[in-house]
């Protein structure tokens, strides 16, 4: 069930800076308020507002339940294989092991205000993407489950 | 009767949570040890800028991890709420 022509333009507009911020959230994540919940909560909140605009099954044509199962299982196994990864390089689960390191997100940070810097933070933003993507799709899964007990979902 | 005892428990349980938190020293926690750790040596160990970040998934990774478990285990128990009971219709979840 699908609103009115209006309705359905703005939701397309909408729905691009929608996702663009939660992915400014999430990106940003190792320097300024905000990571991986929030930004996947907000991106799952664009999700919810195709479902309001265009009816869940319109959705469900495009993307289907396992696009989401999927980014969910995705983020949790990135989220996990890099804590593992520092295992195999000698140190603790957990540790940060990309930091201060030169590689990628390795720039080393001094302490005290700065202006910030994305290519810092080690395993922060990896793990902050990976939450992300896990988060987006787990909200939007429970929003369409949820759906899918309503007369309108079945 | 019945509503003025209601009304004097009402009040001894306001007194019981206002008083201890009016008479807090905000800004003055008992114990900083661990937090002056964290805002001395959170940017140069991890180089995140952002302390909240730093904590959440560096020094307390355990902690996201079983945040993240719990968002797994809140949308297993969300779609057997939410499943087909009759097997007429369309079986959609396997």
């Amino acid at each position: 069930m699908s609103m009115s022509k209006i309705v359905r333009a703005a939701a397309d507009i909408i729905f691009v800076f929608i996702l663009t911020f939660g992915f400014y959230i999430v990106a940003h994540g190792h320097l300024t308020p905000g990571g991986g919940f929030q930004g996947g909560a907000v991106i799952a909140t664009g999700f919810v507002l195709l479902i309001a605009a265009y009816g869940s099954r319109a959705l469900l044509d495009r993307f289907g339940k396992e696009w989401f199962r999927s980014s969910e299982a995705l983020g949790l196994l990135v989220f996990i294989g890099t804590a593992f990864v520092a295992l195999f390089l000698g140190a603790t689960f957990f540790a940060n092991w990309l930091a201060n390191g030169g590689l990628i997100f390795g720039e080393a940070v001094a302490f005290g205000p700065n202006p910030g810097d994305l290519n810092t933070g080690g395993v922060i933003p990896i793990m902050n993407i990976a939450v992300g993507i896990e988060v987006l799709g787990a909200l939007s899964l429970i929003v369409l489950y949820m759906l899918s007990g309503t007369e309108e979902g079945a | 009767m019945k509503q003025y005892i209601k009304a004097a428990v009402l009040l001894v349980l306001l007194a019981a949570f206002l008083v201890p938190t009016l008479s807090l020293d905000f800004g003055n926690p008992a114990e900083t040890s661990l937090d002056d750790y964290f805002i001395r040596y959170g940017q140069e160990q991890t180089g995140g800028n952002n302390i909240v970040a730093d904590v959440l998934m560096d020094f307390r990774g355990f902690d996201t991890l079983g945040e993240a478990t719990v968002l797994l285990t809140a949308v297993l128990a969300v779609g057997l709420v939410f499943r087909r009971l009759h097997k007429e219709e369309e079986y959609e979840y396997e």
